[in-house]
């Protein structure tokens, strides 16, 4: 580790925690519809996307027109980006002459920043153009991070609402979360990276004659606007293939601070922001804190995991696949923050990481990706683990579970099952399938338990629509590129569906005030309890295969072994 | 059904042009009016040559030049990547104890202090610009060796290394850092 470490996480979580109330009572206005410091500004163009796109933003939506209305504009990006994809070669901004897109990674390309994925089985430098990038993906970018959060703005209603069909509009919620939250910020992100070294242009790639005399190609492309989007969104696609390990892409410590804080950032704030909008601070602030307790748990486990030696490698520290203006902590504290909300961006490889590093990457996913989790999916993710947990202590004391003065009943909570377990059924099934078949098994790089881990952390990135990855499975086939853009598709609409199911069906609720039978959600006893059933829910399912992979490779390293 | 479908076609078309269009753009001109160098790929001449850029490593293997980290794809860009090698892999074990023989037997006679554990391990880009302060210190005898330098170009090949490690960022970012081409280009006009 080096000198500074703990001066920086330190700040880190400083600047994290103070952050996080200020942007959350910033949201909760904009989405109040209430004036706030940029309306000034930014309300003009909200009116102009209105008048744009024909949307009267005040008409009211159920929730079924809702889901409709994010399904069609979710599917039409898709397909945007699928064509992009396929006849880039036909379209202009593409200075490297690069070659169309097979259909299979096209696919998976366009489904995984689609459902704020950005699982990428491709290198960006080599494989799109800068119009690919900038007209397809960059827009996911936006697009998928404020769907996440029309989804946890439009729970938030269902919970304050009472004796109502409708959950608000899509299409509102949608403009504000780009034109007031999104797009600010990474405007004023991009800058600062630009500034930085982060590359922003449109010219094509230059190449130099080395000192040594050799030809190097110096790529560039619209990387910054890019980059702060993807850092911001819990989008995590890099522009480059070695994403924010590249130093086009990450080249300063600042820039590497700024873009780990973008990770936590919205996600964080967001849980202020539900709090306000249902009007349950307190219990947003336990919640918070869990998140933060388990973020905290996972980074100490990590960072004594890689300040240790590989007795495998003689001693040798984990310097395999890290960048040295970035170093072992914060490339450490990256790996942590990006898989505990559902960003994906890496600093560092993950594949090199230490086996208890990677362990806490991948618990960090499977929980479902609520530490802070994605833009909005960290959030309302969260909520569907309330509702269970409510529902396990009405058992315990034999009482109608309520939520926030809401009865929860059974289609509430066969919901938040579906939205809980989907993914977790699909990792394991497709992990299996993939180990039993020989094109699953020839993509593996690494031989024993790390291999199982490759397939592994593939499907669990991909179901949880986190992106990150242990890159050295070769999953540009048509197998893998379908069956991992399957579980992105099955990872994001079987928990959006579910959630703004429960949204309307709350809404239609009418309000019970508390009663000395509720149990309370406000104080730390809930927190506790919140995180046992977070814990008891992943750990169950997932504690064998973790085991074989993760656990039986630490101990295997402090004996020695290679394979 | 079909109402929403054109809202949606609609949205999608104002969206891209607001963040798929206008956003770069903005980007792209903000930066070529205030950050002309490092928005084109912090490029560095020799002349009007173009001989690199000062972020990405590049591949020097004679004694005479002070080496970048090692890279997994040979310091190439398109695309440039790391390893993936895991903890428990035979390939690194080979790779580390190869460098580690290389990078020993190219030091003057009777040197052989530990060899920096980053000399050792392949980054995760494949081209990072930049060494630890040490992991270039380690380097000075051979390339002084290699170059025949007398006394008082050893004494000013310390002092060039010392002058230009990076300080950790505001104070307190990062850690401190040396970047390989930057010292290799000056390495060539010590006198």
């Amino acid at each position: 580790m080096n000198d500074n470490a703990v001066t920086e996480l330190g700040l880190y979580v400083a600047v994290l925690a103070l952050a996080s109330p200020l942007l959350g009572f910033y949201c909760a206005r904009v989405f109040s519809g209430l004036r706030t410091a940029g309306s000034r500004l930014l309300e003009p163009l909200e009116r102009l996307a209105y008048r744009l796109c024909g949307i009267d933003p005040a008409r009211e939506m159920r929730w079924t027109e809702y889901t409709g209305a994010l399904l069609a504009f979710n599917a039409l990006g898709l397909l945007v980006v699928l064509v992009l994809q396929l006849f880039q070669m036909y379209l202009p901004l593409n200075p490297q002459h690069l070659p169309n897109v097979p259909w299979h990674l096209a696919f998976n390309t366009a489904v995984s920043f689609m459902t704020n994925t950005n699982w990428q089985s491709y290198a960006g430098e080599s494989t799109l153009s800068y119009l690919t990038q900038m007209v397809g993906l960059g827009v996911q970018n936006f697009a998928s991070a404020a769907t996440g959060i029309a989804v946890l703005v439009a729970l938030t209603r269902g919970l304050r609402c009472t004796m109502t069909a409708t959950i608000g509009n899509f299409w509102v919620d949608l403009t504000r979360a780009t034109v007031y939250v999104l797009l600010p910020l990474a405007l004023v992100l991009a800058v600062v990276l630009v500034g930085q070294g982060v590359v922003q242009s449109l010219a094509p790639a230059r190449t130099a004659t080395t000192l040594a005399g050799q030809t190097q190609m110096l790529p560039l492309g619209p990387a910054a606007s890019q980059v702060a989007i993807k850092q911001l969104g819990s989008n995590g696609g890099g522009y480059f293939g070695a994403n924010s390990a590249h130093p086009f892409e990450n080249p300063t410590p600042l820039t590497n601070f700024l873009e780990a804080l973008s990770i936590l950032l919205i996600p964080s704030a967001l849980v202020f922001t539900f709090g306000m909008l249902v009007k349950a601070r307190r219990h947003a602030l336990i919640v918070w804190v869990a998140m933060s307790g388990l973020f905290l748990v996972g980074l100490g486990v990590a960072l004594w995991a890689e300040s240790s030696a590989n007795p495998a490698l003689q001693g040798l520290g984990f310097w395999e696949g890290k960048e040295t203006r970035i170093g072992l902590a914060n490339s450490v504290l990256w790996s942590t923050a990006t898989t505990a909300a559902s960003s994906g961006s890496v600093n560092a490889m993950h594949a090199s990481l230490s086996p208890l590093a990677a362990l806490v990457a991948l618990v960090n996913m499977v929980m479902g990706e609520v530490v802070f989790g994605g833009v909005g999916a960290g959030m309302y993710g969260m909520v569907m683990f309330v509702i269970i947990t409510v529902f396990i202590a009405g058992l315990m004391v034999g009482r109608t579970p309520e939520y926030l003065g809401k009865k929860i009943e059974a289609f509430e909570v066969r919901m938040a099952l579906i939205a809980v377990l989907a993914p977790t059924v699909l990792i394991l099934i497709c992990t299996a399938w993939a180990l039993s078949v020989p094109g699953g098994r020839a993509a593996i790089l690494n031989p024993g338990p790390h291999g199982l881990m490759e397939v592994l952390y593939a499907f669990t990135s991909a179901a949880n629509n986190n992106g990150s990855a242990f890159a050295g499975l070769a999953t540009n086939t048509a197998y893998y590129n379908v069956l991992l853009a399957a579980c992105m598709l099955v990872g994001r609409f079987a928990v959006i569906i579910p959630v703004l199911a429960v949204a309307g069906s709350l809404a239609r609720k009418k309000s019970i005030p508390p009663s000395p039978g509720t149990f309370p959600t406000d104080r730390p006893l809930f927190g506790v309890l919140l995180v046992s059933v977070i814990l008891i829910v992943s750990a169950l399912s997932f504690f064998p295969v973790l085991c074989l992979g993760s656990v039986v490779e630490y101990l295997l390293m402090q004996g020695g072994r290679v394979f | 059904m079909l109402k929403t479908l054109l809202i949606a076609v609609r949205a999608l078309v104002v969206m891209t042009m607001a963040t798929g269009v206008l956003y770069p753009l903005a980007v792209t001109m903000t930066g070529r009016l205030l950050f002309r160098e490092t928005a084109c790929g912090s490029i560095v001449l020799r002349g009007t040559n173009v001989v690199g850029s000062l972020l990405l490593a590049q591949q020097f293997v004679d004694d005479k030049y002070f080496w970048p980290r090692p890279s997994a794809c040979d310091y190439g860009t398109m695309p440039a990547s790391g390893s993936n090698l895991g903890p428990t892999s035979k390939a690194l074990r080979k790779l580390v104890d190869k460098r580690r023989r290389n990078f020993l037997a190219r030091q003057p006679q009777g040197l052989t202090n530990a060899v920096p554990e980053e000399l050792l391990c392949a980054s995760g880009s494949g081209v990072d610009p930049h060494l630890s302060p040490s992991a270039a210190a380690a380097q000075i005898e051979r390339v002084a060796a290699a170059r025949g330098f007398n006394e008082r170009q050893h004494a000013q090949l310390h002092t060039l290394v010392d002058q230009l490690v990076e300080a950790p960022q505001c104070g307190m970012l990062g850690c401190p850092r040396v970047n390989v081409l930057r010292l290799n280009v000056a390495l060539d006009q010590l006198r």
